[in-house]
């Protein structure tokens, strides 16, 4: 259910239960279900008063010039303009990490990143790993020698963290990497199976 | 190796333990999945992936209360925004058809299933409408447009409220689900049922009452158990309600081509949900075409999909435009299915060593809105199989509730099963002055072990095989239990504990189809009808059909996920069933293969078909004579009838045969049912050990060190059954440590509805180097002696830690799982389990 009063509905009569006095009714449980979740988001076409306007992004090595709405979140416009669909919505409130990307080589959630922010920054997702030859990163390599993953919905979330982490711990313990990274979830709960191929991408990095 | 694979019922005799891939090829070897690179690259398609030209969005209006009517809905004003396409409500909503089921059956339509949008919805959450526009702001903003009156209608939470004298119902027609008593026949049925004041005397004192049941079966003497018992144990626990979370949430893009729906969406069993979709829209299973060939989990969610999923092929049919219907994390959690909670009551006697002489299991399984959640029965089953109790009475009692729509979830009611016994038995080892393990050895089931009550011709069901006694034995031995119990426990503020359970499931079905064509560049397609959901099993049956033709895997390919490239009859993968069903499947084609393969081969070059041998894609005589499987496959077209698809066999099934005469012409055709016979109901074990760590000044405890070990049959492939093995442990662990729901009694509203507050373990839950190991011991009952192990670890998983738990800080800490540090600092502190023993959603 939407979030705001709407006042007509609100001014109508006493016994007519509206969708404000539902939420009325169930506040106390934190109830308020439905679109709201939705709202900042426009894919395609215009929106009225959306503020939509042209940016470069470097994306994967490539600049990509996009129209973007002020609000926008980075992973909506790589998934919904850019048609990079690798990067997963798992959560879209930074619950998940399902929708982790490079920025300048650091993680971040891209579901709570707007497009606007990072104008000038490198970003990299799961399709910009592999080198230009199809060459698998030594990270993705290490998750196909070790079948990590299961449904493999977290799986690019998880590999960017990854990347991210080694890239600044070369040579973690299974603890380590374990805690960096942390801020992603899998449903499978594959997780002997993701250390096992991250600590070999780990070694595979260190020998490339 | 078919000949090896066939023998594999004569060797089981000595049933010894085996390294993995012994005496084969492909099984039991790790290999690379074929879709392991369009994975790792972002390349898989997931429905929420999918974009087509002109594609609308739909967003949905959730209820906001637990239980209410409909009165009026004015959508006037939304429509009439530029962008909105339509509002869908319940009246533009199929009604429920009655179905034939797979065996021909017809299933009568039930008059409180679940719809995809309704009018009197059950639960807050229970989705109202559905809008459709350009886009999902202008889905938003249409939505606040839209005026609905309700009114709201009483509504029922906790099942025990349920089943007070004058306690609410859930809706008009009752409370609790029912079988007709014969001879009536036909499904169960919603009505009331309420205990007396007397039923619930001991409420307050935390044990759970036992009224009427309407479900109940026994076997052997339960007083004379008790009568004869060193020690009885009189137990109360509720376990959580926890919901799948399936990572992807159940997203659906659907569209329509010449009368024929696309439909685009996660799923757990890709052939049978086409079906599921047809029932649901009222249409012939022929119109609907269901692509999914990546699924983000199903753990039971999604075994036909869900209902909801037509809401976008409806609109889409209305508005003759592609829609995608993006589910929201939150809405995933009102409509993505969780496991029930089950308040139990177990009533245990045990002989001196342990050994339980009676067992009294009652439970009270909160089903939800709809359709009947059938856990508590299976709670009842796995038990008796699991514990072997001398003499066993289980009662049940499934409550409908205005809480979200329950379904299976791995192990269903398994999981809770052990979760509520394994405790008491922890606690009788302690009373006792019996090891841990020693009481479940003496309580382990073995070999063709018998369960739950006689059937109609007096005999009690068997299990296929069992070697669980060896698992635990080897699992000891490898977690070092006996080190660990001499070790001492507390080291300052933090106390160590260790648990050990006993586990098991459902492992498997029988009597499907393989379908495979070998082409005529001499490569091996294996059709698989099986659903992409991350077990592997949609790749690795099929190995077994390529062990049995002796080929390379490089000559091997895979169909999968998209009805239109055609699927043989396939069991739904649910129920851990697909290795065992599969596998079986796999083996009876391939063996129909060589067969056919030598028939052609003798038809071009002249002799028997016996005198041929299948090896490396080639048929040959023993002088050197032969054809490649190109021109078998070349020969098999030339040759029409049964080689090519021309003619499918009489015995498989009518999707089978519409799927040959599809591939008809493309090479060497051969479809087969699965015949082999099966002595026995097919069930996995699994010993699960785990060590805790508890700091008893905060309540925060970690798992230190964890293993699970298997008897799950053959082994096809290590990585996914250590995937299975551990994750499906670990969704039990959450049991045990942290996931719930939590609602609010007094709005039926849902308080735990996001990860962050209901979430699944994370990585630094669990211990880093989790532990797994199988036996690899062929069932005897099946070709490849492989089982499924989907849900058998889950039961272990959670119940080990629990035991760990009461190791640590003794048996009067928690009466409900899932334990955090309130329940022990505020348990430890008052010397008494101070939490509600019977409410599961506080």
């Amino acid at each position: 259910m939407p979030e705001m009063e709407d006042a007509k509905i609100s001014a109508s009569k006493e016994h007519r239960i509206t969708r404000r006095r539902f939420i009325l009714g169930v506040i106390a449980g934190g109830a308020v279900v439905g679109a709201a979740s939705y709202k900042i988001l426009s894919p395609g076409g215009r929106t009225r008063g959306a503020g939509e306007r042209w940016i470069t992004l470097n994306v994967n090595g490539r600049m990509r010039r996009v129209e973007v709405m002020r609000q926008e979140t980075l992973a909506w416009t790589l998934r919904y303009k850019l048609g990079l669909t690798g990067t997963k919505l798992g959560c879209d409130r930074a619950e998940c990490g399902a929708c982790t990307v490079l920025i300048d080589d650091v993680p971040h959630y891209s579901c709570s990143v707007l497009t606007n922010t990072v104008r000038g920054k490198r970003v990299t997702t799961i399709e910009g790993l592999a080198g230009a030859d199809g060459t698998l990163h030594p990270v993705q390599q290490a998750v196909v020698d070790e079948q990590g993953f299961q449904c493999a919905f977290c799986m690019s979330g998880f590999i960017m963290s990854a990347v991210g982490f080694l890239k600044k711990h070369p040579a973690p313990t299974r603890t380590e990497l374990a805690h960096g990274i942390s801020g992603n979830l899998c449903r499978c709960q594959d997780y002997n199976k993701i250390l096992d191929a991250m600590m070999r991408g780990a070694e595979y990095m260190r020998r490339a | 190796m078919a000949d090896a694979v066939q023998t594999n019922a004569k060797r089981i005799e000595s049933a010894e333990p085996r390294p993995f891939g012994s005496g084969y090829k492909l099984i039991g070897r790790d290999y690379t999945t074929p879709d392991m690179m369009a994975k790792v690259t972002g390349r898989s398609r997931y429905a929420e992936d999918f974009r087509a030209e002109g594609m609308l969005f739909c967003r949905l209006v959730l209820s906001p209360m637990p239980h209410g009517r409909i009165k009026h809905i004015d959508a006037s004003e939304a429509l009439a925004m530029p962008g909105v396409k339509a509002v869908l409500t319940a009246d533009d909503i199929p009604a429920q058809a009655d179905y034939l089921d797979d065996n021909g059956r017809t299933i009568k339509a039930s008059k409180w299933g679940e719809r995809a949008l309704t009018n009197e919805p059950m639960y807050q959450g229970d989705p109202i409408l559905a809008v459709a526009a350009v886009n999902e702001l202008t889905c938003a903003e249409a939505i606040e447009r839209i005026r609905i009156e309700m009114d709201p209608l009483p509504f029922v939470i906790d099942p025990l409220d349920s089943l007070r004298p004058g306690g609410p119902n859930p809706l008009k027609d009752g409370n609790v689900w029912v079988r007709p008593k014969p001879p009536a026949t036909g499904g169960p049925q919603v009505s009331e049922l309420k205990w007396t004041d007397a039923d619930f005397a001991e409420y307050e004192q935390g044990r759970l009452p036992m009224g009427e049941a309407p479900d109940t079966w026994s076997y052997g003497d339960l007083e004379a158990g008790f009568r004869g018992a060193a020690l009885v144990l009189d137990e109360s626990f509720v376990t959580p309600d926890v919901s799948h979370q399936c990572l992807e949430s159940r997203t659906a893009m659907a569209h329509w081509q010449n009368s024929k729906l696309y439909l685009h969406t996660g799923t757990q069993s890709t052939y049978q949900t086409a079906p599921a979709i047809a029932r649901w829209m009222n249409l012939t299973p022929d119109q609907v075409v269901l692509v999914s060939e990546y699924t983000g989990g199903g753990f039971g969610s999604k075994v036909t999909g869900t209902v909801i999923m037509i809401i976008p092929a409806i609109l889409s049919r209305k508005l003759n435009a592609p829609v995608m219907m993006r589910i929201s994390r939150e809405e995933e959690h009102f409509i993505g299915r969780a496991r029930p909670s089950i308040a139990g009551r177990a009533r245990i006697g045990f002989a001196k060593d342990g050994r339980i002489t009676a067992l009294d299991f009652y439970t009270v399984t909160n089903s939800g809105a709809y359709d009947e959640a059938s856990d508590g029965g299976s709670a009842g089953r796995i038990v008796s199989l699991l514990y072997q109790p001398t003499a066993m009475r289980w009662r049940g009692v499934t409550v409908m509730t205005n809480t979200p729509t329950r379904s299976a979830q791995s192990a269903p009611g398994g999981m809770q099963g052990i979760a509520i016994i394994e405790p008491v038995l922890a606690k009788a080892a302690r009373k006792l002055g019996v090891d841990q393990v020693a009481l479940r050895r003496v309580n382990c089931p073995e070999g063709k072990a018998e369960y739950a009550a006689p059937n109609r011709d007096g005999k009690r069901p068997h299990a296929t095989s069992c070697f669980l006694k060896m698992a635990l034995d080897r699992g000891a031995e490898q977690f070092r239990w006996q080190e660990r119990m001499a070790r001492p426990k507390r080291m300052g503020t933090k106390v160590r504990g260790a648990g050990v359970s006993l586990s098991c499931y459902v492992g498997g079905t029988i009597g499907f189809d393989g379908l495979l064509v070998i082409t005529r560049e001499g490569r091996v397609q294996f059709h698989s009808g099986i659903g992409n959901l991350g077990t592997e099993s949609v790749m690795d049956v099929h190995r077994a059909g390529a062990e049995v033709l002796d080929v390379p895997w490089e000559i091997c390919d895979v169909v999968w996920g998209d009805t239109s490239r055609v699927m043989p009859y396939t069991c739904a993968s649910g129920g851990s069933q697909t290795t065992h069903a599969m596998t079986r499947a796999a083996f009876a084609v391939a063996t129909t293969a060589r067969q056919q393969l030598k028939e052609v081969a003798a038809r071009s070059l002249g002799g028997k078909p016996e005198d041929y041998e299948v090896r490396n894609a080639r048929v040959f005589r023993k002088d050197g004579a032969g054809i490649s499987f190109a021109e078998a496959a070349q020969k098999a077209i030339e040759l029409g009838g049964i080689y090519d698809g021309h003619q499918a066999p009489a015995d498989v099934h009518k999707v089978t045969k519409s799927a040959v005469a599809a591939l008809a012409g493309q090479g060497l055709v051969v479809a087969a049912r699965d015949n082999a016979p099966r002595d026995g109901d097919t069930y996995s074990f699994v010993a699960s050990f785990a060590e805790v760590e508890v700091d008893v000044e905060t309540g925060k405890y970690f798992i230190t060190d964890f293993l699970a070990y298997g008897d799950v049959g053959t082994v096809l492939h290590p990585h996914s059954l250590g995937g299975q093995m551990l994750g499906r442990s670990t969704l039990g662990i959450a049991h045990a440590i942290g996931q719930k729901w939590v609602i609010d009694p007094e709005y039926g509203a849902t308080v735990a509805k996001r990860f962050y507050q209901n979430k699944p373990p994370t990585i630094l839950d669990v211990p880093v180097d989790m532990q797994w190991a199988a036996l690899n011991i062929p069932d005897p009952e099946t070709p490849v002696g492989a089982r499924g192990v989907g849900e058998p670890p889950v039961g272990g998983g959670c119940a080990s830690i629990l035991n760990a738990l009461s190791d640590a800080l003794g048996d009067e800490i928690f009466q409900r799982a899932p334990v955090n540090a309130d329940t022990i600092l505020a348990s430890l502190d008052a010397g008494r389990p101070m939490q509600h023993p019977l409410m599961g959603s506080i």
